[in-house]
């Protein structure tokens, strides 16, 4: 399938999308105006999606700077009466949090759905947060779709019942949903007004405390009425099979649920929770009342089975629930089928034939992931490993941040010390700084340096700290598949943009000690390396080399390096210090594979015996 | 329609996911409901990368283990770590050529040899069958035609959903114009290889 496809016309055509994309469609289908992200996984593929196809598509998008700064350029476009869409991944709402409080109390005009796509088990996160803690920290409602289908209906109804409203929904999916491959038949796409108008109303817009008390008070009033909404929706769906069992469940939970139910034919009633919050107490009344057994199954944390709990405390009533809570399932990590299906035997008291499984005895190694062959930060953790042996400074400290380098984490880099969040490594340096005599070096991308890194490092500054801030500048935010950022001369939508330069900010901020390096070059970076690390200071080094997956695709791998095996001493420097995949062993001797082999030339500098050549 | 659940797994950048779409897409054109699951982000450098499909009815795309039909492995470790999928009644592909991990010097275990992960898989499954794609894939005239060998060898697996015309149909709708000629024999190929196994 073409990408482009996604804006065809074709209703009742059917299209083989990955969650991400039936998003867009549905964004599409609800003619949604203006639309912002900053990029993160598993939601990258939405903004990568709008990106190419916005402009033909007639709306707005952008990758801001971060997500705070998305959910903002949202929020006011849905003052303004459009139809505003904001997404990211469920780490990313932290950061916009501050705005999300606000929006919920001033509410909008036009529709405003904001997406957070969660991330279960960690597939590409820092931790499994559940987002259903958003609804009801903000009080406003939530979606949660169980499959790209849903997913690309369910944006249409969001915008629907935000506009009737007049409050922004949010929406959860996690990793399986927003990764998940289906069919999806479309819907007419509906044209967007993109010119918007705002009409002042300081007391509806700007909450101070006078206005802000009467603004709780009109929020709690939509969310009473949104209940009446939630507990007769037909998004709220009971499978009736009969029984004295019933099983509450939602997202990507409901589908394991629906796949070990049918399968096994189990006598078990499922009710599936879409619109899943305010939480729709008499609905769950209704369902429960006549079951003597209840089972709730939810990714990550217990926050129906509370409510189911507190449903039961507030009737009176006397049921067993069983959940997380009392062990039947796991407490944490995403669910399978053969998960839902143990929990539901223990409460069913089965004993269904198991499926034969066999697992090997053989220890087999194991295949994390890397930097890629031609990495320059594979370079620039090479070097400042030099520089530090070279200066013979022991204990120091690599304050790390998010993005590739984080694999700087594994040997024989060991560049990854501590890490919290975006931008985290800047503002942590100045905690090291203050709290010990240990020497710091702090990593930090470019993408993330705009990120979050601006504030704490101009806090690095003004505090008179002592560190080394490496800016790996790859230019582009390449974990998530490579989208630009405000140091690019390109926007959101491929249309030309004003470059910001990180040196010209770097010196704003203060900072006295600041160079470029080409981290290609080994032995001046590390020359360079070694000035930054005497300096008793902030120092700041940039080592700017473009990321190799954007340098590959535009094809301008111009030598191969070349191993000369009579002169190689087998010293196996280059296999242990770079661990770069496309250098290898093989019966005993270093062979490098042309194939991966993206000609960066680090080893061939580095060789001691310079037996690596480069080859045409 | 009971599902045919295929589980597909191999390293980063071999082209996993695409085949993976042709086929669901091929599957959906015939009319048949498809579900799948892939998963992108950190796993993409270099690290094991699997994909789920299940034609035929079904809500969710994660294969119960023990429960596919048919393991389609892009790597031959890969294959092993991934057998807790197959049961006595699943057919296996998988490519002979191996990737060694970066770090497999620093490793405590070391890499199997293949007959010996050809072995596991022959015994544990009901027939086993192992292709040098990237062989074939060269020989077709390029080593990233390698998915397309091992799409054409899951083609030829007895009850594979799909025939030929079908996913040649979703190949040409997926795959770059001008790499069509070489993509088509590598699939051409790998499906000749397991046919006459």
């Amino acid at each position: 399938m073409n990408i482009k496809e996604i804006l065809k016309e074709g209703k009742d055509e059917k299209l083989f999308l990955l969650g991400n994309e039936a998003t867009v469609r549905g964004a599409l289908e609800a003619g949604v105006a203006v639309a912002s992200t900053y990029p993160g996984t598993p939601s990258s593929e939405i903004g990568d999606v709008l990106s190419k196809i916005s402009p033909e598509a007639g709306l707005y998008f952008e990758f801001s700077t971060n997500e705070k700064v998305a959910l903002e350029v949202a929020a006011a476009a849905a003052a303004s009466g459009l139809r505003s869409f904001t997404f990211m991944k469920h780490v990313g709402l932290n950061v916009a949090s501050d705005s999300l409080m606000s929006v919920a109390y001033s509410g909008v005009n036009g529709g405003m759905v904001i997406l957070s796509a969660d991330d279960p088990s960690m597939f590409s996160s820092q931790n499994e947060q559940d987002n259903r803690h958003y609804a009801r920290l903000a009080n406003i409602p939530m979606i949660e779709p169980s499959n790209p289908q849903e997913i690309k209906d369910l944006m249409k109804y969001s915008f629907e019942i935000s506009e009737k409203f007049q409050l922004p929904i949010l929406m959860r999916t996690t990793t399986r949903v927003s990764h998940m491959r289906g069919m999806v038949e479309l819907g007419p796409i509906k044209e967007s007004k993109n010119k918007g108008f705002f009409r002042k109303d300081p007391g509806r817009f700007v909450p101070v405390p006078e206005t802000a008390r009467k603004m709780h008070g009109v929020l709690m009033e939509k969310m009473e009425k949104i209940e009446d909404l939630t507990n007769k929706s037909p998004l709220n769906r009971i499978f009736n099979r009969g029984g004295k069992i019933g099983v509450i469940t939602g997202g990507s939970a409901f589908n394991y649920v629906m796949d070990v139910v049918e399968e096994n034919d189990l006598k078990v009633n499922v009710l599936k929770l879409t619109f899943s919050y305010p939480f729709p107490e008499k609905l769950i009344f209704k369902f429960i009342k006549d079951l003597d057994r209840i089972v709730v199954v939810e990714e990550v944390d217990p926050v129906m089975e509370k409510e189911v709990l507190a449903v039961i405390g507030k009737y009176g009533l006397e049921k067993k629930v069983y959940g997380k809570l009392d062990g039947t399932l796991p407490m944490i990590y995403e669910y399978s089928p053969d998960i839902v299906l143990e929990g539901l035997e223990t409460v069913l008291d089965l004993n269904l034939q198991k499926k034969e499984v066999y697992r090997t005895e053989i220890p087999l190694p194991n295949r994390p992931p890397t930097l890629c062959p031609g990495c320059p930060h594979r370079a620039a953790y090479y070097s400042i490993k030099k520089a530090v042996n070279n200066l013979g400074l022991e204990n120091v400290i690599y304050p790390t941040d998010i993005g590739c380098y984080t694999l700087g984490i594994e040997s024989p880099y060991q560049a990854a010390d501590y890490l919290l969040s975006m931008g985290s490594s800047i503002g942590t340096s100045c905690g090291f700084s203050k709290a010990t005599d240990q020497r710091i070096v702090s990593f930090i991308g470019d993408s993330t340096f705009f990120h979050a890194g601006i504030p704490a490092l101009i806090n690095a500054v003004h505090n008179k700290n002592r560190f080394l801030l490496v800016i790996l500048d790859n230019s582009t935010t390449a974990m998530t598949g490579g989208q630009p950022h405000p140091g690019l001369p390109v926007d959101g939508m491929g249309g030309e943009a004003p470059q910001i330069s990180i040196e010209e900010l770097v010196k704003a901020a203060g900072v006295q000690f600041s160079k470029t390096v080409n981290p290609l070059n080994l032995t001046r970076t590390q020359g360079i390396f070694e000035e930054a690390l005497q300096y008793d200071g902030v120092a700041v080094v940039i080592s700017k080399y473009p990321c190799m997956l954007i340098k590959s695709r535009e094809k301008r791998k111009t030598v191969t390096a070349d191993i000369d095996l009579d002169k190689c001493e087998n010293c196996l420097e280059c296999l242990k210090d770079l661990t770069c995949p496309a250098i290898y062993e093989e019966d005993g001797s270093v062979n490098i594979d042309p194939m991966y082999c993206r000609g960066c030339t680090v080893c061939i500098q580095m060789c001691p015996e310079k037996a690596i050549s480069a080859k045409k | 329609m009971k599902p045919y659940n295929i589980y597909i797994s191999g390293v980063g950048g071999q082209g996993i996911i695409k085949t993976s779409t042709v086929i669901g897409e091929a599957a959906m054109k015939n009319g048949m409901p498809v579900v799948m699951s892939e998963i992108h982000g950190m796993a993409q450098r270099g690290g094991v990368v699997s994909t789920q499909l299940k034609i035929g009815d079904a809500y969710s795309p994660i294969i119960q283990e023990g429960g596919a039909d048919l393991l389609l492995a892009f790597e031959p470790m890969e294959a092993l770590r991934a057998i807790s999928q197959i049961n006595r009644e699943s057919f296996v592909v998988t490519n002979t050529s191996s990737i060694m991990p970066f770090n497999i010097t620093a490793s405590e275990n070391p890499y199997p040899e293949l007959s010996v992960i050809l072995d596991e898989l022959q015994s544990h499954s009901k027939k086993l069958f192992a292709l040098d794609a990237e062989q074939i894939a060269k020989d077709a005239g390029h080593i990233l035609s390698l998915n397309m060998v091992m799409l054409g060898g899951a083609v030829a697996v007895p009850g594979f959903p799909l025939d030929r015309e079908v996913i040649m149909e979703s190949m040409r709708e997926n795959l770059p114009e001008k790499s069509m000629p070489v993509n088509l024999k590598a699939f051409e190929e790998g499906f000749r290889v397991c046919l006459e196994k």
